[in-house]
């Protein structure tokens, strides 16, 4: 698999690098990875870097990840991304909006990384 | 009032400690890679040192806290992060993730609250020199489980 550029979103620094260190455990070679702590600030890192994959927290203070993943849908540099939410916001009704919002899977914390396999490697076209 | 927020099965709060526990065991065994073990209260009561808190609102509304003493809140965010987690900033971060954690897991095992119960964004208290008073006057519950041989109190208080 060719490496690849993430940005990771999420209010807190260690979930951000456990997601990062659960991508990689999964298999998933990261050429960069691009942080940012709410949705504005993934929104400004997804028109300067080419990002590839995006993973995505929902509460979030400043902008939320449902309206960030709803505002990235009218951007030109973001569509096409891949979105996977990982939220301790598991109710149908946040899975059901963040997917029809152009979220592309849904990940509840607390997750394995196997978890993270199975829900990522599908939206990079690959068989977990 | 929607009365569906009545489905959260009050009558059915007497079960939610086993719940609670749970919860709190599957996020120290998958989150922080340790499993904690369930501990009688009045036996281990922690030093108050760091204290994590995350709001409920909605169907459920209250909030919910971990407490433990400054050595195990490190201890936790080493096992989360490894030998990096070495800033005050870092240990009181994973104490937030792992009351957010410990919250949703909660919400989410019990039936009736989809999509009708949102967590606040954590808030973390270093320092044990503080009075707790919390509006949720209703029902409060608490679990006392053992990290490492550390006592973890994560209470749950919610308004009736």
């Amino acid at each position: 698999m060719d490496k690849i550029t993430a940005l990771i979103v999420d209010d807190s620094s260690v979930m951000r690098k456990i997601v990062e260190r659960s991508l990689r455990q999964a298999g998933i070679e990261l050429e960069k990875v691009v942080e940012a702590s709410n949705g504005a600030e993934a929104l400004a890192a997804v028109q300067s870097n080419k990002i590839e994959l995006i993973l995505c927290d929902i509460n979030m203070p400043v902008m939320d990840g449902l309206e960030f993943v709803r505002q990235a849908a009218t951007i030109a540099s973001a569509k096409g991304i891949p979105i996977v939410m990982i939220t301790t916001e598991g109710s149908e009704t946040h899975v059901v909006q963040a997917l029809t919002a152009g979220a592309r899977g849904y990940i509840r914390k607390p997750f394995t990384p196997d978890q993270v396999k199975e829900h990522v490697l599908p939206v990079l076209g690959k068989k977990p | 009032m929607n009365t569906d927020a009545s489905l959260v099965t009050r009558s059915h709060e007497e079960n939610w400690l086993p719940i609670l526990e749970l919860a709190v065991e599957e996020v120290f065994e998958i989150m922080v890679g340790c499993r904690v073990k369930v501990a009688e209260q009045s036996e281990h009561k922690p030093n108050e040192e760091f204290t994590a808190m995350v709001g409920l609102a909605g169907a459920l509304c209250g909030i919910l806290t971990v407490c433990c003493d400054a050595k195990t809140a490190g201890e936790v965010a080493k096992r989360m992060l490894g030998d990096t987690a070495d800033s005050q900033q870092q240990v009181a971060d994973a104490l937030g993730e792992v009351c957010n954690m410990i919250a949703g897991n909660f919400k989410n095992k019990l039936a009736g609250t989809d999509g009708r119960c949102m967590l606040s964004v954590p808030t973390v208290i270093s320092g044990g020199e503080y009075s707790f008073h919390s509006l949720a006057e209703g029902t409060s519950l608490e679990a006392v489980l053992l990290f490492e041989g550390a006592p973890i109190a994560v209470r749950l208080q919610l308004e009736h």
